[in-house]
C-alpha cells in the first residue's frame, strides 16, 4: 500500500465513526449518524475540518469522538462541535476536550456563531486526571462559552444526553433546542438520585426534553425530529448578525398574513376579558416570520424574534390568554435572558403591553418575584438597542415599569385609544382606596357608589391625559401599528448609546 | 384521561361545561378570575368531561384539580 493509499484507508475509516452496531442502534432511534447532521446543517456540509486525526493510534476513537470545524448556513460561516454517540456514547477524553477549545477560540478570533451538537454520555471517568481539572480541561470549555456569550450567538442541539458536567453546554447556549424522547439533561441520572438519595424517576421525568422546554425553562425549543432542529437552527440564525459587532441582515420584507378582522376588532373592550396575544402579533409582522422562544415555558409571557418590513426585531409580549398576562418568576426569566440575547446582537425590541402586574401572594413571594421582577426590569433598562413600548390595553403597576415603561428611556410608548396605565385597575384602587366607607354604606347603595368611584378613576386615568402630560408619546389607531412601527423602526436603527459606564453592576439574580 | 388544573390561585368565576360534554383540544372548560383578570382554562386534549371538581364561586390554588377529561 502507497502512503497516500494508507492516508486515503485512515481517513474512510476515520469517517465512519464507531462500531457499526451502534450506528443501528442510533438508527432505531431516530438518531442520525453525526455527519449526516452536518450535512443537514451546512448548505455545502463541513468546508473545513479540525483535528481528524485525533487519537488515531487507538483504532477505537475515530476523531476521539467529536466533530469540529467550519460550514456555512445561509452562506454565513458558523463553527460547529458536533458529538460522535457511535464512539464511546460521545463521551469526552483529553483530545475530545482539546478539539472543543480549539474551535471555541476560533469562533472567539473569527467572530463567527458557535453551534453545538450535543449527544454525549459526559466524561470518560479513566481519563479522568487528563480532561477533567486542568487548565486545558472541560471546565475550561464553559468558562470559553462564558466568554463568547453576547459576542457571537451560540446555539446547542440536543439529540442525546447531555450529563453531569456536560449539561452546562446547553446552560450557556443563548438556545437549546431539544428532540422529544431522545435529548435529556440533568446533573446526576436517574440511576445516580435513587443511589444517592433515594429517589425513583423516570429518565423523562429527571431531564427530558418536555420537562426541561415546560417547567424548568433550561430547553427553550420542544422538535420532534432531529430534522426539526436542524431547521429550527438555520432558521433562527438568519434573524442574527455574525457578531456584536455587526446588525441583521435586512430581508426581503412580507405582506402581513391576510385575516378577516382587524386588530381593533379583536382586542375587547372589556380591560378583564382574555384575548390571544398570538392575533395582534400576527396582524403586525411579515406573514410567517415569528420564530418563537420558550414557547412551551411560562406562557402568559411570548417571546420571540420576528421581521416588519424585512428588519428583524425581538418581541417580548403579555399573553391574556394564559394566566391573564399576569408577570411570574419565571416569565420575569424568560424575559430577562431574551432581553438581553436581543440586545447583544443588536435586533430592536417590541414590547407589547397588556399586563395586571405582577404575580402576589405567599406562593411567588416565597419564590423571591421581587429579585426576579428585578432581573426583567435592569436587562431591559440595560438593554440600549432601539426599544418601542406599545400599550394595547392595560399597563399597571410594576407591569408598565416591566414592559418599558416611559421611564425605562423606550424609543417611544405608543398607546391604543383603550389603554389604561395606573397603578393599579379601577376595581381594585376602588377597593383598597375606599373600602372602610363601602363597609360603612347600606348594602342597596354600595354598588351604586363603587360605580360611581370607579368612573371618576377613570377619568383620572383618562389616556388623553396621559398623552396631555407627554407621558405617552402618541396615540394610534391600533390597524396602523404596523405602519407605524416600521416608520419608527427605520429611524431608530441608527440610535447609538452606552448605557453607562463601570465595570460591570451587581446584577439581581 | 386528563386532569385539568388551575393554572393559578383564583376564583372559580364560570364554568363552561358540565359533565358528558363532548369538548374539543384548547376548549375552555372554566374560566378563574384572578388579579382582577379573566383567565381561561381550556382543556389540552379533546374528550368526555367525566366530572368537575369545583362549583362557581369557589376558591382554587395554583395546581388543584378542575376538571377530568376522558
Amino acid at each position: 500500500m502507497s502512503s497516500t493509499e494508507e492516508l486515503k484507508a485512515r481517513i474512510d475509516k476515520i469517517e465512519q465513526g464507531g462500531h457499526e452496531k451502534y450506528h443501528s442502534k442510533n438508527k432505531e432511534r431516530g438518531k442520525l449518524f453525526v455527519r449526516e447532521r452536518l450535512a443537514l446543517l451546512f448548505d455545502e456540509g463541513i468546508e473545513i475540518e479540525d483535528a481528524f486525526f485525533a487519537n488515531c493510534m487507538d483504532d477505537s476513537l475515530p476523531s476521539d469522538g467529536v466533530v469540529t470545524g467550519i460550514g456555512k448556513i445561509n452562506g454565513q460561516k458558523v463553527c460547529v462541535m458536533a458529538n460522535d454517540s457511535t464512539v464511546k456514547a460521545g463521551s469526552w477524553g483529553k483530545r475530545t476536550v482539546e478539539k472543543i477549545l480549539r474551535i471555541q477560540e476560533t469562533a472567539e478570533k473569527l467572530e463567527l456563531p458557535m453551534i453545538y451538537l450535543v449527544d454525549s454520555a459526559g466524561a470518560r471517568i479513566t481519563n479522568q486526571i487528563e480532561m477533567f481539572p486542568g487548565r486545558r480541561g472541560a471546565g475550561r470549555i464553559f468558562h470559553n462559552q462564558i466568554k463568547l456569550s453576547g459576542r457571537v450567538p451560540q446555539i446547542c442541539l440536543l439529540f442525546g444526553p447531555s450529563a453531569a458536567g456536560g449539561a452546562y453546554i446547553p446552560a450557556f447556549c443563548d438556545v437549546v433546542v431539544m428532540v422529544d424522547g431522545n435529548a435529556s439533561m440533568y446533573l446526576g441520572s436517574p440511576r445516580m438520585a435513587e443511589k444517592v438519595i433515594g429517589e425513583k424517576v423516570t429518565l423523562e421525568e429527571m431531564g427530558g426534553a418536555r420537562m426541561h422546554t415546560t417547567i424548568s425553562g433550561v430547553g427553550d425549543v420542544l422538535v420532534k425530529s432531529e430534522a426539526e432542529a436542524i431547521q429550527y437552527a438555520k432558521r433562527y440564525l438568519s434573524y442574527f448578525p455574525a457578531n456584536f459587532r455587526s446588525r441583521p441582515g435586512l430581508v426581503a420584507g412580507k405582506e402581513v398574513k391576510p385575516f378577516e378582522k382587524s386588530i381593533s376588532e379583536i382586542i375587547p373592550e372589556n380591560q378583564n376579558a382574555a384575548f390571544n396575544m398570538y392575533d395582534l402579533i400576527d396582524r403586525i409582522i411579515d406573514e410567517d416570520s415569528f420564530c418563537e422562544i420558550k414557547k412551551k415555558f411560562a406562557a402568559e409571557l411570548i417571546t420571540g424574534v420576528a421581521r416588519i418590513n424585512g428588519r428583524s426585531i425581538g418581541i417580548i409580549a403579555n399573553q391574556p390568554r394564559v394566566k391573564g398576562g399576569v408577570l411570574f418568576t419565571d416569565s420575569a426569566d424568560k424575559a430577562a435572558k431574551f432581553i438581553q440575547l436581543c440586545d447583544a446582537f443588536n435586533i430592536p425590541l417590541l414590547f407589547l403591553t397588556d399586563v395586571p402586574g405582577f404575580m402576589i401572594g405567599t406562593k411567588v413571594e416565597r419564590e423571591g418575584i421581587i429579585r426576579h421582577g428585578a432581573k426583567m426590569l435592569s436587562s431591559m433598562s440595560e438593554a440600549t438597542v432601539p426599544k418601542i413600548s406599545v400599550i394595547v390595553r392595560k399597563a399597571y403597576g410594576a407591569g408598565l415599569y416591566a414592559m418599558a415603561g416611559p421611564a425605562f428611556d423606550p424609543d417611544c410608548v405608543i398607546a391604543f385609544p383603550n389603554a389604561q396605565i395606573a397603578v393599579m385597575g379601577a376595581e381594585a384602587a376602588i377597593n383598597a382606596v375606599n373600602a372602610n366607607k363601602i363597609a360603612a354604606l347600606p348594602e342597596e347603595e354600595r354598588a351604586a357608589y363603587i360605580k360611581e368611584k370607579q368612573d371618576e378613576y377613570r377619568r383620572e386615568i383618562d389616556i388623553y391625559r396621559l398623552a396631555s402630560e407627554m407621558v405617552v408619546d402618541t396615540i394610534i389607531n391600533p390597524d396602523d401599528l404596523r405602519k407605524e412601527l416600521n416608520a419608527r423602526f427605520s429611524i431608530y436603527e441608527d440610535k447609538k448609546i452606552v448605557f453607562t459606564e463601570r465595570k460591570h453592576g451587581v446584577y439581581p439574580v | 384521561m386528563e386532569e385539568i388544573r388551575a393554572s393559578m390561585a383564583g376564583n372559580i368565576w364560570k364554568i363552561t361545561v358540565k359533565p358528558g360534554d363532548v369538548v374539543e383540544e384548547g376548549q375552555d372548560v372554566v374560566i378563574l378570575e384572578s388579579m382582577k383578570m379573566e383567565i381561561p382554562i381550556a382543556a389540552e386534549d379533546g374528550g368526555t368531561v367525566k366530572e368537575l371538581m369545583v362549583a362557581e364561586g369557589d376558591f382554587v390554588n395554583e395546581g388543584d384539580i378542575i376538571a377530568i377529561i376522558e
